[in-house]
């Protein structure tokens, strides 16, 4: 046997390393030919229908300066939403949603790119096309190469949708959203090279995300310019940083491009040095025999991983937004419109009280995309058939639901409970009016959890409706109040009627009613479950 | 003897296609039954029904005597499965698996359980995503063997086993049967049921088109012959219980019944043999040979 027998391994000098990556797109864009156009779609008409909601709220010139003056001075508003650079309505268009879109972006391009790579490696589906004419770095550019589409394709449609604001400003907000885009598109590609899960991968990549959207509002809560390193580390500090319609730092743009090449390159190289299906924290060997005896215990075992991310992202965010709660007592000036926006989100009383119960709303909008995804580990686990043998035991299906809707339900006031501490700790005041905020948001968390319930409880199929309930009324907490929306759309989501805590009055009225409703879309749904072809 | 299993007139549409149109099934107490059918037959389907995870749109039917749908929870403390594609959680080990089964359905022998891991050369400690399709399956089988229960309902529980594998399995299924328990196994394979069930039922369409012992059913075992002769053949065509001949110059296919196959050998060899193979038919061709012609 001799040394040039094997080729070498790592090396990306082959010719044929791309081979197949055409074909691996054109495949890919066909797979996501619903959700990329959907995702930019609403991302694009989130951005495109700012510039007419801000006429509407602030009509005149002085008042928009106003609400830029006020950005300078208040750091906890500057927390939420970031410094305003220009109070042209393109300047406060970017400011207003540009993070948010940018967010968008980012959630889209890792789910991209982890559906494309580590998903189907895990799936087994990769063995299948490597074992085509495919070269070996062919599955990663091609899922890269699918997210720089959709992120080319959202940066196209809000520079040429906002050039009217000044065709300059337009084309570095388009470019700096998707390139926040691109930055964790790469990103997760490395995270793909180390789980062995697609799942983790998502979250991981997902937690990332967070953490650069929390160093943003703790920088832009120190500093008014967006100077401060924590903004800096971030890329949605970097989007800030570009000054869109502001006399554009096109210089920013550089730091895009090349936090995604250095990223893409080491996923590359990691790429290049595993097996296909293997991953840099590989499998360990488990116990031989097993502890779990019950249905709840399995539940507990399959979902106590994401309770506990969950729990510590909550605490930690908790603790950050806490700590800049202080600075709302910066306020000066007292522009109508402004504390009617923070009264509207927030409450009437003291501005810190406000924007404590802003964050609250936040957290309680949040868990509700938690307890959605937990509740949705019954769809898992009936549409990829692990349901089945469980159902084939001396197990009712009533049994098996309760183990994971316990953990969503009592999980989603876990983490509730657990944020409510991070921003007691962070803000260092009494805890009673903090947690009874906290837990307020519960009822409604409950019913956008409990309306996932009665869906899968229905058929599998509409599971998946109970996300665009979730992100609507994400959506309508976080855009509906600056846009001037009427209340009676603002009710829609069911945190629009909880009482506003700390600072407003309590309101038992609207509390037990979503309970109640809570309840009975769970009692429905069950009964729906019971009933229903088991699907295969 | 009271059933194991009593299926009669069971339907079972899925929107616009029909999975079960009328499907009768009997299984006696202590038996192993053979439910054969073609890929897409309803067989699976039937077992879900039976398993309380479908709903049958008519028809009735009866496991261990109860009704599978309103006492499933009940029923399956007796009832031991295995699906044909067995999936398992990712961050599970094998082991963990046997045992949270074996506590589902009330009780595992732990004797029986090592030693079948050792028969079935399982190693229960490597997680579920790392385990090839068959040895996800033996974690399922295993799970099954060694939990005390009354019925096995096995749907194609081979399908990744290698032949080593599938003699340990068939040496199982006998030693369940010794000990007096009910199964219903379901396959593709005619070879397998041939093997080991007492009774068999052959579905098809969803509907039961043959049910009976093997003897009962011998008139469906042809084999088909191959051969090269040295000389032309002569006779084949007036030997009874001969179907199918084609003749090439010296070359010779046919199938043949089984108490006929002396006959056709004689005449064969009569002619000269340089080679020969024979075989016995797939289910498929029983099918297309049967049933297909019936319609």
């Amino acid at each position: 046997m001799t040394a040039t027998a094997l080729p070498a391994r790592a090396g990306h000098t082959g010719s044929r390393q791309l081979a197949g990556t055409g074909a691996l797109l054109g495949f890919n864009l066909r797979r996501d030919r619903v959700v990329i156009p959907a995702w930019v779609a609403v991302t694009a008409l989130l951005v495109l229908s700012l510039p007419g909601s801000l006429r509407s709220v602030y009509s005149t010139p002085a008042e928009r300066a106003d609400i830029a003056r006020q950005m300078l001075t208040n750091s906890s508003l500057r927390a939420t939403y970031g410094p305003v650079f220009s109070d042209s309505l393109g300047g406060l268009t970017a400011w207003r949603i540009g993070g948010y879109a940018a967010i968008l972006a980012g959630i889209m391009s890792l789910i991209v790119v982890v559906r494309h790579t580590r998903d189907e490696e895990e799936s087994g589906r990769q063995e299948l096309v490597s074992s085509a004419m495919v070269g070996r770095s062919a599955p990663l550019t091609a899922a890269l190469l699918t997210a720089f589409v959709a992120d080319s394709a959202l940066a196209l449609l809000i520079t040429a949708g906002l050039a009217g604001q000044g065709s300059a400003g337009a084309l570095a907000l388009g470019l700096g959203i998707g390139g926040v885009g691109m930055v964790f598109a790469t990103l997760a590609a490395i995270v793909a090279q180390f789980t062995d899960s697609g799942r983790l991968a998502k979250g991981l990549t997902g937690g990332l995300l967070g953490t650069a959207f929390v160093l943003r509002a703790v920088g832009d809560s120190t500093t008014n310019d967006a100077s401060s390193p924590a903004t800096w580390i971030s890329p949605i500090g970097w989007l800030e940083n570009l000054r869109p319609f502001a006399s554009e730092r096109w210089w920013v743009l550089a730091l895009f491009a090349a936090a995604a090449l250095l990223q893409g390159f080491a996923a590359y190289e990691l790429a290049g040095r595993r097996d296909v299906g293997m991953s840099f924290l590989p499998a360990r060997p488990g116990p031989a025999n097993g502890r779990l005896g019950t249905a709840a215990a399995l539940a507990w075992r399959l979902q106590r991983g994401a309770v506990l991310g969950w729990s510590l992202g909550f605490f930690a965010a908790g603790v950050a937004f806490g700590g800049i709660t202080k600075g709302a007592a910066d306020l000066v000036g007292d522009n109508a419109k402004t504390r009617e926006i923070i009264e509207r989100m927030g409450g009437q009383s003291g501005i810190e009280d406000a924007f404590l119960a802003t964050m609250v709303g936040m957290f309680g909008m949040l868990a509700a995309l938690y307890a959605v995804s937990s509740v949705l580990r019954l769809h898992s686990e009936e549409t990829t058939g692990r349901a089945e043998p469980i159902l084939a035991n001396a197990v009712g299906r009533l049994r098996w639901a309760a183990g994971h809707l316990t953990i969503a339900f009592a999980g989603a006031a876990l983490i509730m409970l657990l944020s409510g501490l991070g921003l007691t700790l962070g803000y260092g005041a009494e805890p009673g009016p903090i947690l009874a905020a906290t837990l307020v948001q519960l009822p409604a968390v409950w019913t956008l959890g409990a309306l996932a319930v009665l869906l899968h409880g229905l058929s599998p199929r509409l599971s998946p409706l109970s996300w665009a309930a979730a992100g609507l009324a994400l959506l309508l907490g976080w855009i509906g109040p600056a846009l001037n929306l009427p209340q009676t759309v603002l009710d829609i989501s069911p945190f629009g009627h909880l009482p506003k805590l700390p600072g407003g009055d309590m309101a038992w009225g609207p509390v037990t009613a979503l309970t109640a409703i809570a309840a009975a879309l769970v009692a429905v749904g069950l009964a729906a479950l019971r009933r229903r072809d088991l699907t295969t | 003897m009271t059933k194991a299993i009593t299926v009669s007139g069971l339907h079972k549409s899925f929107g616009r296609t029909q999975a079960l149109a009328g499907l009768d099934l009997d299984v006696e107490t202590g038996e192993v039954h053979g439910f054969l059918g073609p890929n897409g037959s309803g067989k699976s389907t039937t077992i879900r029904v039976l398993l309380g995870l479908l709903r049958a749109d008519s028809g009735a039917a009866q496991l261990l005597g109860r009704d599978p749908w309103a006492d499933a929870v009940e029923l399956h403390r007796r009832v031991a499965y295995v699906p044909g594609d067995v999936t398992l959680w990712r961050n599970l080990s094998g082991g963990e698996v046997i045992d949270l089964y074996g506590k589902l359905r009330g009780g595992l022998d732990r004797s029986r359980r090592a030693d079948l891991i050792d028969r079935f050369e399982l190693d229960p400690t490597k997680k579920g995503r790392t385990y090839s399709k068959g040895n996800r399956q033996k974690v399922a089988l295993v799970a099954a063997f060694a939990s005390d229960v009354d019925l096995l309902i096995l749907d194609e529980p081979t399908s990744g086993l290698d032949p080593l594998m599938e003699e340990v399995f068939q040496r199982c299924v006998e030693e369940e049967r010794d000990r007096g328990r009910t199964i219903l196994l379901s396959s593709h394979i005619l070879s397998e049921v041939e093997e080991l069930c007492d009774r068999v039922s052959i579905i098809r369409k969803g509907r039961t088109v043959e049910s009976g012992s093997l003897a009962d059913l011998r008139h469906l075992t042809r084999t088909s012959v191959s051969a090269e002769l040295t000389g032309p053949p002569n006779g084949l065509a007036s030997l009874p219980g001969v179907h199918d001949l084609d003749v090439q110059g010296h070359r010779v296919r046919l199938q043949v019944e089984a108490d006929q196959l002396n006959a056709v050998l004689r005449s064969l060899t009569d002619s000269g043999v340089r080679s020969l193979t024979s075989k016995p038919p797939t289910l498929e061709e029983l099918f297309l040979r049967h049933y297909q012609e019936a319609e």
